[in-house]
């Protein structure tokens, strides 16, 4: 079968992609669905996923994300926003990269590693993290998991895993037992979210999902044989599971909970749900510019608790001087604000600039993140957007967007 | 897919019928997604063939619209301002998005037949 990508979702792509460079390009934008074939990109290596192919074949809409091709839709994001915040819905997310960090000293080095304190996890337990250059900018945000005292796995974001690979390495000589694998290419990993999330995998599985608290995980089987590591985490603001995979299992793993009923959900509404949960995504709210602190992170950046790790000095000056600019959340009214499109104040001047920005199928409005001066951050501020060189009306709004109840 | 015989088609995915009103194909709704925004022209103004005149976004994708002939708007759909869905539920009927005055005949674009070879042989 031939694929083709249409012109429209390179613009996504674009968008996701910005990642390093500073998010101030417009927005191109394309004459309506140029077919693109796929070939004119084979030059390119593109990864793929064990459940790729199955992704083709239902309808997904491929698309090229963080080096991945990657499904956008089945369809309609709309439909499937909804269904994970209504039901449940499951996403391949094996595009994520899994490195695993063995030895005494991983803890230490860990803590030295990010912002956030690794070594104060139980086994059994995961937390999020900023990780940052000296100059507080941001390499990446991850999540950390500590499966034994002296056994970590970071998962880092597919576009960042050569960068965070080489990041790691270059600072792993200080602690010379410590034993660093790359295992992202051997591993599947399957999101599973929705108030049902539970209700579907329960009765596959001998774990009680009921014990395990949020940012909690547990090896185990589902489906009688089938080994994973599953983790009450996700990124949707519901409530859902993550399960982690040797990736041949993976395919077989997600057609049984397919079948079971979880809606297979596809890139771009893991992007509207993320937003308006308001959780960050690198390259957007974050960047090689974009402190953590900036990104209103804060609470994962453990200044008082830790005396020694990167950026620290850096975010240190940033929090005594106090912040200059922030993410803020903006209520657009009058069209779709996307990544890159400026944002003035009330006398017309260009003071930020839009983060990540979409249709918010729960609010049925135009939601956005920007980042702005500090002083035009406060809740009800009105601000512009330059939407195709009209200004439109942007009014400052308490984040999230959504929050579940 | 559904492609009336009685429009006249571009390669840019848009229809014209013999009134004078456009809009997108099955197809390009298809390939959008779900339709959130659409922005409209002026009434009175006037375009040239291929001309772009408004704007079309998906959830996810911002696309140019391009005048089928060369013409002076005189409607457009303001119903698409509070249901830009129209365009995804009804592309040929309510979903419709100007109306032009053409100054040209629209004989020189392609017939449905034309239209659905361009976008299977794609």
């Amino acid at each position: 079968m031939e694929i083709y990508l249409h012109e429209g979702f390179f613009v996504f792509t674009e968008l996701f992609l910005m990642g390093n460079c500073r998010v101030h390009t417009a927005v191109k934008r394309r004459r309506l669905y140029q077919p693109n074939n796929f070939a004119q990109k084979r030059g390119v290596h593109m990864k793929t996923t064990p459940i790729t192919e199955w992704h083709q074949n239902h309808g997904g809409k491929l698309v090229e994300f963080g080096g991945f091709y990657m499904p956008i839709d089945y369809g309609s994001i709309k439909d499937e926003h909804i269904a994970v915040r209504e039901r449940v819905g499951i996403f391949d997310v094996s595009h994520m990269g899994e490195f695993l960090v063995r030895g005494p000293e991983a803890a230490e080095y860990l803590d030295y590693l990010v912002t956030n304190i690794p070594s104060g996890l139980e086994p059994g337990q995961a937390l999020y993290s900023p990780m940052c250059y000296p100059d507080g900018g941001t390499v990446d945000d991850l999540l950390i998991y500590r499966i034994s005292d002296t056994e970590f796995m970071m998962v880092v974001n597919a576009s960042n895993i050569d960068k965070d690979w080489a990041w790691v390495m270059d600072h792993k000589s200080d602690w010379s037992s410590l034993e660093l694998t790359n295992v992202s290419d051997t591993m599947g990993l399957l999101a599973i979210q929705g108030p049902k999330a539970q209700e579907l995998l329960q009765p596959l599985t001998t774990i009680n999902l009921s014990g395990l608290g949020y940012y909690h995980f547990v090896p185990g089987t589902v489906i009688t044989d089938v080994s994973v590591l599953l983790s009450r985490t996700g990124y949707t603001g519901e409530d859902g599971f993550e399960l982690y995979v040797a990736a041949p299992e993976a395919l077989a793993l997600w057609e049984q909970l397919v079948d079971r009923g979880a809606l297979p959900i596809g890139l771009g509404a893991r992007d509207t749900l993320r937003l308006e949960a308001r959780l960050p995504l690198y390259g957007h709210e974050l960047s090689e510019s974009i402190t953590p602190l900036e990104a209103g992170l804060g609470p994962f950046v453990r200044l008082k608790n830790k005396t020694n790790f990167i950026g620290r000095d850096a975010l240190e000056r940033q929090k005594s001087q106090g912040l200059t600019r922030k993410i803020v959340g903006l209520e657009i009214h009058g069209g779709i604000a996307r990544a890159g499109y400026q944002v003035s104040d009330s006398t017309g001047q260009v003071v930020g600039v839009v983060t990540s920005g979409t249709y918010s199928p729960t609010l049925k409005t135009a939601i956005a993140l920007a980042l702005v001066p500090l002083e035009l951050a406060s809740i009800g501020t009105g601000l512009a957007v330059n939407i195709r060189g009209r200004e439109v009306l942007a009014t400052v709004v308490k984040t999230p967007f959504y929050r579940r109840t | 897919m559904n492609l009336p015989k009685n429009l006249r088609y571009t390669t840019d995915h848009e229809w014209i019928d013999e009134e004078g009103r456009v809009g997108i194909t099955e197809y390009a709704q298809e390939a959008l997604g779900d339709v959130v925004f659409v922005e409209l022209p002026q009434v009175g103004r006037s375009l040239k063939a291929g001309e772009a005149f408004g704007v079309v976004e998906s959830v996810k994708s911002v696309s140019d619209l391009y005048s089928p002939v060369a013409g002076v708007v005189v409607a457009v759909n303001i119903e698409l301002s509070s249901q830009p869905e129209l365009v995804n539920l009804d592309p040929y009927g309510a979903g419709w998005i100007i109306k032009l005055d053409p100054e040209m005949d629209s004989a020189e674009l392609l017939l449905a037949d034309a239209y659905r070879s361009q976008i299977e042989g794609a």
